[in-house]
């Protein structure tokens, strides 16, 4: 089945004429529309484009190209602008937004001959950790609907685990790419800050969201990533560094690799998750790695220092949405302040809301010293504690989530049980590091992950390991039932 | 007893930085474009988009800093400042805040009474300018123009140094010189290339602490500047003395009326909420930057007036005017090039006069000067040889400014060749005298001042050629006879 197949096989499938994209496109295109309705995955469906960027995928290889994503359909999150379709970013404030232009990471893999089914559904604005703030309603996690898929990511995540396309693309502000992907048993990828353009992806907290891959395993992220990636001129914080050739250093030997076990990361987790994490060390030194423990003395004050700087960020960012320009509009304004506060307060769901509330305050005169700077100070401990940390080991190694995921309305009513969800993850944002979440085994019958973290740049050395775990164990290759 | 109220006024001063394309997008910076022709999407703040710096900014920050002896930041920063408002895009302007690009810097005006005074700019930061809303023939509705917004803004802040209107517009003119010479901003005030905002308060001379300030924005104009201040600090005597207070808040002067009008109270004023902006990275300045810049700096206004006066004998008045653009000065240096380094002051006193009136009268810039430097040389060429006295020149450069002849060409044509034949003088002297017999026994019976109604006599009788210096000799000589 076509579904099953990696991006490599796909690729050797297309360049020997075997299949071709169309055909593959429609694949995917008839999954969706059977599959899709039970986990609302995707807000907006392009199968129309989606056939015709096929097609010409089709005629380039008839012309002579290749490449590795050349004609492999994949599903954008929705974060994502996309020239002539709807960006709605989950929220009703851009419901009825047709972005005229696309984001740099679309631009890349359009260039690449990647085709686009449609986009993702996700957390309004990326402010989530359980996709039930979509203003499209929440996502369902394939291996149990009644479950969440994680967020904000959930409809990339979900449609990934679902086979609903080889590969999707996400955005990670506080592990909206790691999260999900280990609540849906799929490989995703969150690189180093700076290492893919923001350039048309929607700003939620600008100094932590980066663009990442979910995929179904590290050597199919690898292809991904590598196409993603790159300096752009268009963002001032990306970074003009050279982008290797992920997939060509895979398979590379571990023997003395350095993996710091995250001691913060074990205290108080429950006893299971922690048995896949050692059963994964065990993996490891198999394949020749070292295992040390190393500390991140501040890392439980990752949550409220991202609690303060992302809010106060996307309190800025999301000022833009006034209805003025684009957007949401409200019904006959009386005045100005009527066409804001009505524009805004209709046109944003409440979590999004009490972000820029917070955001706002922690921003405001008196209060900008005790909270925001304080949190940058935080934020520069935590740097510092992973710079340590990186001196005595390679490689970070921990859980990506403290639970299985949890029941749909469990948790969507106490916000700080739902951001503490994000414990383990929250510190590579804070420090710009790349993170790597995968499958290592089952809590409740449910996927949990595995995350490595890695020093800045260190894409290839995380996608490298996260392969020979792969390669050695078959968690990533498990679908969850009915969507084999 | 009436109090002795000292003024205090600092100004802050926005010049529009020259660059081609806006600051932080790609868009043009020409003025007059129909509406929201030169916005791009990052102008228009769509979602996803995201400012780079154009560095052209950073550079012409940089020589203004240098020109004024500032201390220019290796490392600066951008900040957002957050308020809602339609022309407002983004719901933020991008502007420095704790870490300006420039501060420190100085700046000496010379008054009118001869004195100078050293004005402390605190501090010059880069920012974008907001777009504009239009609100006339739209029927009832608003309408945004983002043509305007993401220019760039240079803010440059004054200490609080200037004790009387007439400083605060020597200073504002200084700046607007320096930016000129310095062609990183066009000093357009009608186009509002160039317009400030003044900090006005008053307090009891003698009394240390400052009084409470009223802010005048977006004054346009030199005159306004003056007449905004004049109207604050009477409207400010008037509360205090009648036993009011003055309240901290932002002000509109309103030119049609002359008056200041209140526009918003510290109590309703926007908390701003700055921080730095995470889509732009700090600004880092290093010395081999600035060392390039500072190699692109001209001779500034005060080096070249030192010089005038220095070269050419002017008096520190004199040569303060002809460099208070470089257009002017070198209008200047290249007439004086031409009659030579000793009829400087002749140089000096005719473009300062016959060609500034001509200039003003036309509502012309010197670089549109109907005379060109070419022609004037030409014409004090010839009052130096003494071909033409003074008075005639004024004739033949008023029949230069309406043709673009040579000066030759029109003493040629109209015989206005000053007459130098002695002989010829004593004639006409004679006929005079022998006319005006009354006038003469006056004059010998003591009647000074009559030589000036005999001088004037003779001139008429010469069309105003005749050489007055020889006149005047050979008159005095026949009436003293």
């Amino acid at each position: 089945m076509l579904h099953t197949l990696s991006i490599g096989e796909l690729g050797e499938k297309l360049k020997s004429a075997q299949i071709s994209s169309v055909e593959l496109t429609r694949h995917f295109l008839a999954r969706i529309e059977r599959l899709n309705p039970a986990l609302n995955a995707l807000i907006t469906l392009t199968a129309e484009q989606a056939l015709e960027a096929a097609a010409a995928a089709d005629a380039r290889r008839a012309a002579g190209e290749d490449g590795p994503l050349l004609g492999i359909p994949l599903i954008h999150k929705d974060i994502f602008c996309t020239d002539g379709v709807r960006t709605s970013c989950g929220s009703r404030m851009l419901d009825n937004f047709i972005a005229p232009y696309d984001a740099t990471v679309v631009t890349r893999l359009k260039a690449a001959g990647a085709v686009m089914l449609g986009k993702a559904n996700m957390d309004e604005f990326a402010m989530g950790s359980s996709n039930e703030t979509s203003y499209y309603g929440p996502v369902r996690n394939p291996w149990d609907t009644t479950k969440v898929p994680g967020g904000s990511s959930g409809g990339s995540a979900a449609a990934t685990a679902a086979r609903l396309a080889p590969f999707a693309t996400g955005t990670d502000t506080g592990g909206s790419i790691r999260q999900p992907a280990a609540l849906t048993g799929v490989t995703g990828i969150k690189p180093t800050y700076g290492r893919v353009s923001r350039f048309g992806m929607i700003a939620f907290a600008s100094s932590l969201d980066q663009a990442g891959v979910f995929a179904r395993s590290a050597a199919d992220a690898a292809i991904v990533l590598r196409a993603m990636a790159g300096f752009d001129p268009r963002d001032s914080t990306s970074v003009d560094a050279p982008v290797p050739d992920y997939s060509a250093a895979l398979g590379g030997p571990l023997t003395g690799l350095k993996i710091g076990l995250l001691r913060e990361f074990f205290e108080g987790l429950e006893a299971r998750n922690s048995a896949l994490i050692h059963e994964a060390l065990k993996i490891y030194r198999g394949l020749g790695a070292q295992t040390v423990e190393v500390s991140l003395p501040h890392l439980p004050l990752s949550v409220p220092t991202y609690y303060v700087v992302a809010p106060a960020e996307c309190s800025s960012n999301l000022s833009r949405f006034d209805g003025v320009r684009f957007g949401y509009r409200c019904e006959q304004p009386k005045d100005l302040l009527d066409l804001y506060t009505r524009s805004r307060g209709e046109g944003f769901g409440a979590e999004v809301k009490r972000r820029i509330m917070t955001g706002t305050y922690v921003l405001s005169a008196g209060y900008f010293d005790a909270y925001y700077l304080k949190a940058q100070k935080v934020r520069r401990l935590i740097t510092d504690d992973f710079r340590a940390a990186f001196g005595q080991a390679d490689l970070l190694i921990g859980p990506t989530t403290p639970t299985p995921a949890f029941a749909i309305g469990a948790k969507i009513n106490d916000p700080v049980t739902m951001y503490l969800n994000d414990i383990y993850t929250i510190g590579a944002n804070l420090a710009g590091l790349p993170g790597v979440s995968l499958p290592c085994g089952y809590v409740d019958e449910l996927p949990m992950g595995l995350q490595l973290i890695g020093p800045h740049f260190s894409e290839g050395k995380l996608l490298n390991a996260a392969h020979r775990f792969q390669q050695a164990t078959d968690w990533h290759a498990h679908a969850p039932r009915g969507y084999e | 007893m009436m109090t002795d109220w000292e003024i205090v006024i600092g100004l802050e001063i926005h010049a529009q930085l020259a660059t081609k394309s806006k600051i932080f997008s790609g868009s043009p910076t020409a003025y007059g474009a129909p509406p929201n022709t030169q916005a791009s999407l990052v102008d228009l703040a769509y979602p996803g988009t995201l400012p780079v710096l154009n560095t052209e900014a950073v550079r012409m920050a940089v020589k203004f800093g240098l020109s004024i002896g500032a201390a220019v930041a290796r490392r600066s920063v951008f900040a957002r400042k957050n308020y809602f408002y339609p022309d407002l895009p983004k719901g933020y302007q991008i502007s420095q805040y704790e870490l300006p690009v420039v501060k420190q810097g100085k700046i000496t005006v010379m008054l009118d009474d001869g004195t100078s005074k050293t004005i402390g700019v605190t501090r010059a930061h880069l920012e974008e300018d907001a777009g504009k809303s239009l609100h006339e023939g739209l029927n009832n509705a608003s309408g945004i123009d983002l043509n305007r917004a993401g220019t760039p803004l240079l803010e440059i802040v004054s200490e609080p140094d200037m004790r009387s209107a007439k400083e605060a517009v020597a200073y504002m003119k200084k700046i607007h010189t320096l930016v000129r010479y310095l062609e990183i901003c066009d000093g357009n005030m009608q186009e509002g290339s160039f317009r400030c905002d003044a900090n006005v308060s008053v307090r009891p001379r003698g009394r240390e602490k400052f009084g409470t300030r009223a802010e005048i924005k977006n004054l346009n104009s030199f005159r306004f500047v003056e007449k905004a201040i004049h109207y604050e600090v009477a409207r400010q005597t008037e509360l205090l003395e009648s036993g009011g207070t003055v309240v901290q808040e932002t002000r509109l002067y309103d030119s049609d009326k002359d008056e200041t009008r209140s526009m918003r109270s510290k109590e309703e004023a926007n908390d701003y909420r700055y921080f730095p902006d995470p889509d732009l990275l700090p600004v880092e300045i290093d010395e081999p930057f600035i060392d390039a810049v500072r190699a692109t700096l001209p001779e500034l206004p005060d080096e070249k007036a030192a010089r005038f006066a220095r070269e050419f004998g002017l008096s520190p008045y004199d040569a303060g005017v002809l460099s208070a653009s470089r257009e002017l000065g070198a209008y200047f240096e290249a007439i004086s090039a031409a009659c030579g380094a000793a009829h400087a002051k002749l140089a000096a006193n005719w473009v300062m006069g016959e060609l500034s009136s001509a200039l003003n009268r036309d509502n012309l810039e010197i670089e549109d000067s109907r005379v060109s430097p070419l022609q004037l040389s030409g014409l004090l060429t010839r009052i130096i040889d003494e071909t033409i006295s003074g008075k005639i020149a004024k004739e033949v450069f008023e029949a230069m400014w309406s043709s673009a002849k040579s000066a030759d060409a029109i003493i040629e044509a109209k015989g206005l060749k000053q007459i130098t034949d002695s002989g010829f003088i004593e004639g006409v002297i004679d006929a005079v005298i022998a006319a005006n017999p009354k006038q003469l026994a006056d004059y010998r019976a003591g009647k000074d001042k009559l030589f000036g109604f005999f001088v004037g006599q003779a001139m008429k009788a010469t069309q105003g050629k005749a050489n007055p210096a020889q006149l005047n000799d050979l008159l005095k000589k026949k009436l003293g006879a």
